[in-house]
C-alpha cells in the first residue's frame, strides 16, 4: 500500500499550459474527477429547476379550484418535473459518483476511455439544455414522462412540445450508452492488482450492475423513441391505430426500458448507502456476497416485470399472473438488502453524521415505498390504485425516499474527497431533518388522497371531496423540502471556503479512495496499490475491525484530521489554505506518469451531434442536419486519429 | 487509434471489451426492431404485402407479393462472403502480410458495398411497386428494420475504408491487429443480424 507520497522539498513550478486552469481546463478535461464534478454541478442545477417545477405544482394543488397556472402549463410542469428528475437529476447525479468514484475505488488512474467519458458529459449537457430550451418557445413537453403513444403522435400532439421530448431523450440516451460501455470496460479491465470482483467496493459493484442495465435497457427505449420520431417527422405508421398499429406497442417497449430504469435509478443509491453504513457503524458490510448477488438478481428480474405498469390495459389472466408473480419475487432480493443494512448497523458503534442520517433514511423510507410497491403487484389491488395519488406517493417514496436520500448520503460522505473540506454538520443536520420531515409530510398524505380517489395529473380539483387537508399538508411539506434545500446549497458553497480541511480520510473509511489525498491529484495513485482484502484501509490501520465486531468510539469520531503528520483538529483551516494549489502534490510529470492530453475534440463532437437534432427540430432543416453530421464525423475522425497520451520522443 | 494499452485486469484489450458491451447493447436494439416487425406481421389492413398478392379494392390494381427472395439470397451470400474476407484480412494483419491485408480489407469493403447496392436496388424497386414507409405497417416496419441494418453496414464499410486507408498509408504491424480485430467483431455481428433478418423477414412466410 505505497500510496502516500512525500512532498517534494522545494516547490517545482511546471510551465503553465492553457489547459491547466480556467475555463479551458474544464472544456478540454479528460480527468474523470473533473468530469464527475461537471456532472455533479449540472445535475444539482437541474435539481433546483425540477424542484421549482414541483413547487409550482404543489402551490397550484394547495387548495381546490386554484388556477395559478393553466391546465396546459400544468401538463408541461408535471411532464418536465418527471423527465428532469429522472433523466437530468438522479441519473446524472449517479453518473457523477460513477465518474468520481469508480476509478478511485478500483485503484485506477482514469476510466478506460477518458475522451469518451468527456463526450458522454457534453452530450448530456446538450440534451438537458435542448429539452429545457422548449420553455422559451412556450412548447415544453406535455405528454408525461412516459410519453404514451398514440397520445404523443402528431395528430394528438401537434406542437413542438413532444418533438423536444423525443429528440431530447434520444440525445440523453446516447450519453448514457456511451458512459455505460466506458464504465463496463473500466470495471472489467482497470482494477488494481489483487482487486478480484469479490473484493471490489460495493458501490462499484452496484455501478457495474447498473451499467449493464443501462446498455441493455436503453436501446429498447431508443427504438421506441425512433418509431415515435419517425411517425412524427417522416409519416411512418408505428403508432397509427388506423393503419393497424397496436396501441400497446409503445407501452410494452417503454416499460421494457422503464422498469429496468427504476433499478438504474435506485441501485447506485443502494451502493452509496452500502459504503456509508459500514463506515459509520464501524463494521464491515453484513453479508457482502449476498448484497452483490441480490443486486444482480434485482437487475435480472428487473427485465421481467415491465407489464405490471400495464395491468389496467387488460392483458388477460395469464400475463397478469406472470407479471404479478415476478414483481412479488423482486421484493425478495430487495428485502435481503434492507435486512443486510440493518445487520450492518446491528451491534456497531454508530456515528450519526449527516451522511449516516441520510443513509438510514433511505433504509426506512425505501422500505415504505417498497411495501406499497408490493401492494400494487397484485392486479386487483393495482386496479384500485392505478392513476391515483397512491401511485404518486409510492414512486416518490422510492425515488425521493430511496434514490435522492441515498445520493444525499453520498454527497455528504464524499464531499471531503471531492473538495478537500468537510461540510458543516450542523447545517447538514438542518438539511436532513427539514428534508426528511418535509418529504414525509408531502408524500405520506398522498397515500390517503389516492385511496380517496384523487387522480394523478389533474391541474385542479373541486372543493368538498375531502381532499383539502391532505393537499394542504403535502404543500407544507414541499415548502419544508425547499427550505431544506436552501440549507444544503448554502452549506455546499460555504463549506467549500470555510469547511474544516478533511485530510485523506476524515471518516475512517475502508476502501482505496480514502488512501489518497483529498482532492486527489490528477493521477489518483502515485503507485498503483496492491489489494489484499475487501477493506484494505481497515486491515492496515485497525485489523481488529475486519476480524471482530468493534465496540466503543475511536479518535475519528471527533473528525480529527492529520495533514503531513500534524493534527489540525476540527478547527476551520486558515482562509489562505489553498487545497488546490498546483504544488500540493508532485505532478504526474514529476512522477513519470503518462496522463491523457486534454482535448476539446469530444466537446466538438458532442456539439455537432447535438446540432443534428437542432436541425431536425428546426422544421427538418436538412442543410443544418447534413452540415452538422459532416462536422460530427470530421471531429470524430480528428478525435480517433489523435493519440490519447502525448507521444514519447 | 492507438493499439497500445497498459496491461489490463483481464489481459483483454479495452476496446475489445467495449465492443462486446456495444454488441450486447445492439442485440437488444435489433431485437426490439425485429420483434416489432414480427408483432406487426399480418396486421396491415392494406397491402402491398411481403408474401401474398393484394388487390386494391379502390382501384382494382393487383400488387404482387413484394419480397424478391432469389435476389436477396444473392445479396445475403455476398454479405456472408464479406465475413470470410474479413477473417482473411485480420489473419493477414496478424501474420504481418501487408499485401494480403490490403487485398482482403478492400474485398470486405467492396462486398459490403455490393450488399448495400442490392439493398438500394431493392428499396427503389419496392417504391416503384408502391410500397413506402407511409404505405402500411409492413412498409414502415420493413424499411426501418432493414434500413437500420443497412445503416450499420454503411458505418462498417466506412470503418473498413478507414482501416484500408491507414493500411495503405503506413501499414498495420501485427501488434496493431487489434484495430482490425475490433472492426471484424462489429462486422461479423452485423452479418449475424442479417441472418436473423433474412430468416425471419424473407424466408418464414
Amino acid at each position: 500500500m505505497a500510496t502516500t507520497v512525500s512532498l517534494p522539498a522545494t516547490p517545482h513550478r511546471e510551465p503553465s499550459h492553457r489547459y491547466e486552469s480556467g475555463v479551458w481546463s474544464w472544456l478540454a478535461t479528460t480527468d474523470h474527477k473533473r468530469i464527475g464534478q461537471l456532472y455533479l454541478y449540472t445535475s444539482l442545477f437541474w435539481f433546483l429547476v425540477g424542484g421549482i417545477e414541483a413547487g409550482i405544482i404543489r402551490t397550484q394543488l394547495y387548495g381546490p379550484n386554484q388556477h395559478l397556472v393553466s391546465a396546459q402549463t400544468y401538463n408541461e410542469l408535471f411532464t418536465m418535473h418527471g423527465t428532469t428528475m429522472i433523466f437530468l437529476v438522479v441519473m446524472p447525479l449517479s453518473a457523477a459518483f460513477f465518474n468520481f468514484l469508480i476509478p478511485l475505488q478500483i485503484g485506477a488512474r482514469d476510466v478506460a476511455f477518458p475522451r469518451l467519458n468527456a463526450f458522454s458529459y457534453w452530450i448530456f449537457l446538450f440534451g438537458g439544455l435542448f429539452i429545457n430550451f422548449s420553455w422559451f418557445l412556450h412548447a415544453a413537453p406535455n405528454g408525461g414522462w412516459f410519453g404514451y403513444a398514440p397520445l404523443t403522435t402528431r395528430p394528438f400532439s401537434p406542437g413542438l412540445n413532444i418533438d423536444f421530448w423525443v429528440l431530447g431523450l434520444q440525445i440523453l440516451g446516447i450519453s448514457s450508452l456511451a458512459a455505460g460501455f466506458n464504465f463496463i470496460t473500466t470495471i472489467i479491465n482497470m482494477r488494481a492488482p489483487g482487486m478480484h470482483f469479490m473484493r471490489m467496493p460495493i458501490f462499484s459493484w452496484m455501478a457495474f450492475i447498473t451499467q449493464f442495465m443501462i446498455v441493455l435497457a436503453f436501446p429498447i427505449f431508443t427504438v421506441a423513441l425512433t418509431f415515435l420520431m419517425l411517425d412524427r417527422f417522416f409519416g411512418t405508421n408505428f403508432y397509427e391505430i388506423q393503419a393497424g398499429a397496436d396501441p400497446l406497442l409503445w407501452q410494452h417497449l417503454f416499460w421494457l426500458f422503464g422498469h429496468p430504469e427504476v433499478y438504474i435509478l435506485i441501485l447506485p443509491a443502494f451502493g452509496l448507502v452500502s459504503e456509508v453504513l459500514p463506515v459509520f457503524s464501524r463494521k464491515p458490510l453484513f453479508g457482502y456476497p449476498v448484497m452483490v448477488y441480490s443486486g444482480i438478481l434485482i437487475a435480472f428480474l428487473g427485465f421481467g416485470v415491465w407489464a405490471h405498469h400495464m395491468f389496467a390495459v387488460g392483458m388477460g389472466p395469464i400475463a397478469d399472473s406472470f407479471f404479478s408473480i415476478t414483481t412479488m419475487l423482486i421484493a425478495i432480493p430487495t428485502g435481503v438488502k434492507i435486512f443486510n443494512w440493518l445487520g450492518t448497523m446491528w451491534g456497531g458503534s454508530l456515528r450519526f453524521t449527516t451522511a449516516m442520517k441520510f443513509a438510514i433514511a433511505l433504509v426506512a423510507l425505501f422500505t415504505i415505498g417498497g411495501i406499497s410497491g408490493v401492494m400494487h403487484s397484485s392486479p386487483p389491488s393495482d386496479l384500485q390504485q392505478t392513476d391515483s395519488y397512491f401511485i404518486v406517493a409510492h414512486f416518490h417514496y422510492v425515488l425521493f425516499g430511496g434514490s435522492l436520500m441515498g445520493l444525499f448520503a453520498g454527497l455528504y460522505f464524499y464531499y471531503p474527497k471531492i473538495t478537500g473540506r468537510l461540510m458543516n454538520e450542523k447545517l447538514g443536520s438542518w438539511h436532513f431533518w427539514l428534508t426528511a420531515i418535509g418529504m414525509n409530510l408531502t408524500f405520506f398524505p398522498m397515500h390517503f388522497l389516492g385511496l380517496d380517489g384523487m387522480p394523478r395529473r389533474i391541474s385542479s380539483y373541486d372543493a368538498g371531496q375531502g381532499w383539502e387537508n391532505n393537499n394542504h399538508l403535502a404543500s407544507y411539506g414541499a415548502a419544508l423540502i425547499i427550505i431544506g434545500t436552501v440549507f444544503f446549497v448554502y452549506n455546499w458553497f460555504a463549506s467549500m471556503r470555510k469547511g474544516a480541511v478533511a485530510g485523506n480520510d476524515p471518516w475512517g473509511g475502508a476502501t482505496l479512495e480514502w488512501a489518497i489525498p483529498s482532492p486527489p491529484p490528477d493521477y489518483n495513485f502515485a503507485t498503483i496499490p496492491q489489494v489484499t482484502s475487501r477493506y484494505p484501509l481497515w486491515d492496515r490501520k485497525s485489523p481488529q475491525i475486519t476480524s471482530e465486531v468493534p465496540h466503543g468510539t475511536r479518535d475519528e469520531q471527533k473528525m480529527e484530521v492529520k495533514i503531513a503528520g500534524q493534527s489540525t483538529g476540527t478547527a476551520p483551516a486558515p482562509a489562505d489554505t489553498r487545497l488546490n494549489a498546483p504544488n500540493a502534490h508532485p505532478s504526474a510529470k514529476q512522477l513519470g506518469i503518462n496522463m491523457p492530453t486534454p482535448t476539446i475534440r469530444p466537446l466538438l463532437a458532442a456539439f455537432f451531434l447535438g446540432c443534428v437534432f437542432v436541425g431536425l427540430i428546426a422544421h427538418r432543416n436538412l442543410t443544418i442536419m447534413f452540415i452538422a453530421a459532416g462536422l460530427f464525423v470530421l471531429s470524430l475522425y480528428s478525435w480517433l486519429l489523435t493519440p490519447l497520451e502525448p507521444e514519447h520522443h | 487509434m492507438g493499439g497500445e494499452h497498459p496491461p489490463t485486469s483481464t489481459g483483454l484489450n479495452n476496446t475489445k471489451v467495449a465492443i462486446w458491451a456495444f454488441i450486447g447493447s445492439e442485440c437488444f436494439f435489433f431485437a426490439s426492431l425485429i420483434s416489432t416487425y414480427l408483432i406487426y406481421r399480418g396486421r396491415s389492413p392494406v397491402g402491398p404485402f411481403p408474401h401474398d398478392a393484394w388487390t386494391d379494392p379502390a382501384t382494382g390494381h393487383v400488387f404482387k407479393a413484394i419480397l424478391n427472395i432469389p435476389v436477396t439470397s444473392v445479396s445475403t451470400f455476398v454479405l456472408l462472403m464479406s465475413s470470410l474476407a474479413m477473417v482473411l484480412a485480420h489473419s493477414a494483419v496478424v501474420r504481418g502480410d501487408r499485401r494480403s491485408s490490403k487485398i482482403w480489407l478492400a474485398s470486405t469493403a467492396i462486398l459490403g458495398a455490393t450488399f448495400l447496392g442490392f439493398q438500394a436496388y431493392e428499396f427503389t424497386s419496392f417504391v416503384h411497386e408502391g410500397l413506402t414507409i407511409h404505405t402500411n405497417l409492413f412498409g414502415s416496419s420493413f424499411f426501418i428494420l432493414t434500413g437500420f441494418h443497412g445503416a450499420h453496414v454503411t458505418a462498417g464499410v466506412i470503418w473498413l475504408l478507414t482501416l484500408l486507408f491507414i493500411d495503405i498509408k503506413r501499414g498495420f504491424s501485427p501488434d496493431e491487429a487489434i484495430n482490425v480485430d475490433v472492426c471484424a467483431l462489429y462486422w461479423h455481428f452485423v452479418d449475424v443480424v442479417w441472418i436473423a433478418i433474412f430468416t425471419l423477414v424473407y424466408l418464414i412466410k
